[in-house]
C-alpha cells in the first residue's frame, strides 16, 4: 500500500508530506507535526476535542483522513493566538469567565467557538449551545463556556478587527 | 484507533470513479464524507481493501432544479442542504431533517449521498426520501439507472446498489405548493440517532387531508413506509380517532431492537407518538403555507 502525497496549509504554513492513507488527520497533526493542541478524546467522532478548522469549517480531525485534507487550509488551536503569543479574545474570555476546568476539551471548544462567531457574530445562549453541540465537556456543565463565548462575542463586537487579524 | 490498511484512489470524475469501483471489485468502497465508514474502519468492522475518495469529483456537488424535480449531487453536505435558499423555499423538510443529524462539525462533512447510500437504519434521510417519493441515481461504467427510495433498502446495510455502481445523486419531485411536512425525531441528546422518528408529507384541502405519506426511522432494519397510517388520515379532518389509528398503525409496523435507547415496547410506543406529532405539525405547516 503506497503512501500518498499531500500538500496543505496548516496555521498559515505550507506543509507537504507522504502519509499512509489510513493516517487520521489528528495523528498527522500530533505525531508528524508535533501540533498536540488538537486532543484525542473519544476517538469516535462524539466529543469534539479534536476539532480543527478546515477550509473555513469546523471538523473533527479524528474522523478525517489526512489524505482528505489534501489541498486544504487547516487551522488548529496553535494558530489561534497571535504570533507574538498574545491570546485571542476567545482564549482570554475562556480564562476570564472560567470556561475550563481540566482543559481537555478547551482546544476543540475554542476552535469551534472561533468558527461559530464567524458564522454568527452575535449568538444568543441557545445558539451558542447548539453551535457547540459537537463538543463535550465533562467538567463545567457548559455554563461558563457559554458565558466565555458570549463575552468574546461582546468584546469582538466592540473591536471588530481583532478576529480578522488572526486569519 | 486507526483504520486497517487500504489502497487510496482519488478520481477527478464520475467516469473515473465508477471505472475504479468496477476494476477494484467488491473490496472497494466509495468514500464520501466518511463519517459512517471511517468510524467502522477504526473499529475494524469494515476493512475495505480500497477507498475511492470522491472529494475531487466536483460534478457530484450542488442542488439544482430540473423542471418539476430537485436534483441533489451525492457529495452535497448536510450543512449545504441546511444553508440552501432553494430548499428553504421548495423543500424545507430536508434542511429541517438535517438539523436533527449529528452536530455542526459532522454536518460540515457528511453528505446526502453517504447518508442515503450506506443503508444504516439509524440514518434519518432514507425515510424522508421515501416519504418524498425520491429516487436515487446510480451510475456505473457504461450506464445509469434510477431506483426509487422505496425500493432501495433491503435490510440493515443492504441496498439495491450493485457492485461497481455509485450513487451519484438524488432526484426529488418538488411537493405541491401548500404541502405540509415534518420530521419528528425523539433522541436522548442532540446529535443522537433516533429512538424513534417519523417523517410526514401531506396536503390539506378545506381542512381535510387529501394526500399523505408517512415513514419511520430506526424502527426496523430499513426505513418503514407506513401506508396504513397514511390511509388512516387521508380524507379526514385529522380528528382524534384518525390520529389514534395512524399512531397505532405506526406502532404495529415498528420492529425495533432493544438497545440503550429503550425497550422494544417503549420504542414502538414512541413510534406512534412521533407519528401523531409529525402529522399535526405537517398539517399546521400546510395550513400556514396555503394562507
Amino acid at each position: 500500500m503506497s503512501k500518498a502525497h499531500i500538500a496543505l496549509i496548516i496555521n498559515g504554513r505550507p506543509i507537504e508530506a507522504l502519509v499512509e492513507p489510513r493516517t487520521l488527520l489528528v495523528h498527522f497533526l500530533r505525531e508528524e507535526l508535533s501540533l498536540t493542541g488538537a486532543h484525542i478524546g473519544c476517538e469516535t467522532g462524539h466529543c469534539g476535542a479534536c476539532t480543527v478548522d478546515m477550509d473555513g469549517r469546523s471538523v473533527k480531525s479524528c474522523t478525517i483522513l489526512a489524505v482528505q485534507a489534501d489541498q486544504a487550509s487547516v487551522m488548529t488551536i496553535e494558530g489561534v493566538a497571535a504570533a507574538d503569543g498574545t491570546l485571542h479574545v476567545l482564549q482570554e474570555s475562556f480564562r476570564q469567565m472560567h470556561g475550563l476546568q481540566c482543559g481537555y476539551c478547551t482546544p476543540g471548544m475554542i476552535v469551534r467557538a472561533y468558527r461559530l462567531l464567524q458564522e454568527n457574530p452575535d449568538p444568543n445562549d441557545a445558539e451558542i449551545r447548539m453551535g457547540i453541540a459537537g463538543n463535550l465537556c465533562r467538567c463545567t456543565g457548559y455554563q461558563n463556556i457559554v458565558k466565555a463565548i458570549r463575552h468574546a462575542a461582546d468584546t469582538l463586537a466592540a473591536q471588530p478587527r481583532i478576529l480578522e487579524a488572526a486569519e | 484507533m486507526i483504520p486497517g490498511k487500504f489502497g487510496y484512489h482519488r478520481p477527478q470524475s464520475v467516469a473515473e470513479a465508477v471505472g475504479l469501483l468496477a476494476s477494484l471489485g467488491s473490496e472497494a468502497r466509495a468514500l464520501a464524507g466518511g463519517h459512517s465508514l471511517i468510524p467502522l474502519m477504526k473499529l475494524r468492522m469494515a476493512q475495505p481493501e480500497h477507498l475511492v475518495d470522491l472529494r475531487r469529483v466536483t460534478a457530484l456537488k450542488g442542488i439544482r432544479r430540473e423542471g418539476a424535480d430537485l436534483v441533489i449531487g451525492a457529495m452535497t453536505t448536510q450543512a449545504e442542504l441546511i444553508a440552501s435558499a432553494l430548499l428553504a423555499d421548495l423543500l424545507p423538510l430536508l434542511p429541517e431533517t438535517c438539523r436533527t443529524i449529528a452536530d455542526p462539525q459532522i454536518r460540515n462533512v457528511s453528505t446526502i449521498g453517504g447518508n442515503v447510500a450506506n443503508g444504516d437504519p439509524g440514518n434519518d434521510l432514507p425515510a424522508v426520501m421515501q416519504c418524498l417519493g425520491a429516487s436515487f441515481i446510480l451510475d456505473k461504467t457504461g450506464g445509469q439507472r434510477s431506483v426509487a427510495a422505496r425500493d432501495f433498502y433491503l435490510g440493515p446495510y443492504t441496498t439495491a446498489l450493485a457492485e461497481g455502481e455509485l450513487l451519484t445523486g438524488v432526484r426529488i419531485p418538488i411537493p405541491p405548493a401548500g404541502h405540509g411536512a415534518a420530521y419528528e425525531k425523539l433522541k436522548r441528546k442532540v446529535g443522537d440517532y433516533a429512538t424513534a422518528a417519523a417523517a410526514v408529507v401531506l396536503t390539506m384541502t378545506g381542512g381535510r387531508c387529501t394526500t399523505a405519506a408517512i415513514a419511520l426511522t430506526n424502527l426496523g432494519g430499513t426505513p418503514l413506509m407506513v401506508d396504513q397510517a397514511a390511509a388512516a388520515i387521508v380524507g379526514t379532518a385529522l380528528d382524534q380517532a384518525s390520529l389514534d389509528r395512524a399512531a397505532a398503525a405506526a406502532s404495529a409496523v415498528s420492529d425495533p431492537a432493544e438497545d440503550a435507547r429503550g425497550s422494544v415496547e417503549y420504542r414502538r410506543h414512541v413510534a406512534g407518538v412521533m407519528t401523531r406529532r409529525a402529522i399535526l405539525r405537517a398539517a399546521a405547516h400546510a395550513n400556514q403555507r396555503s394562507i
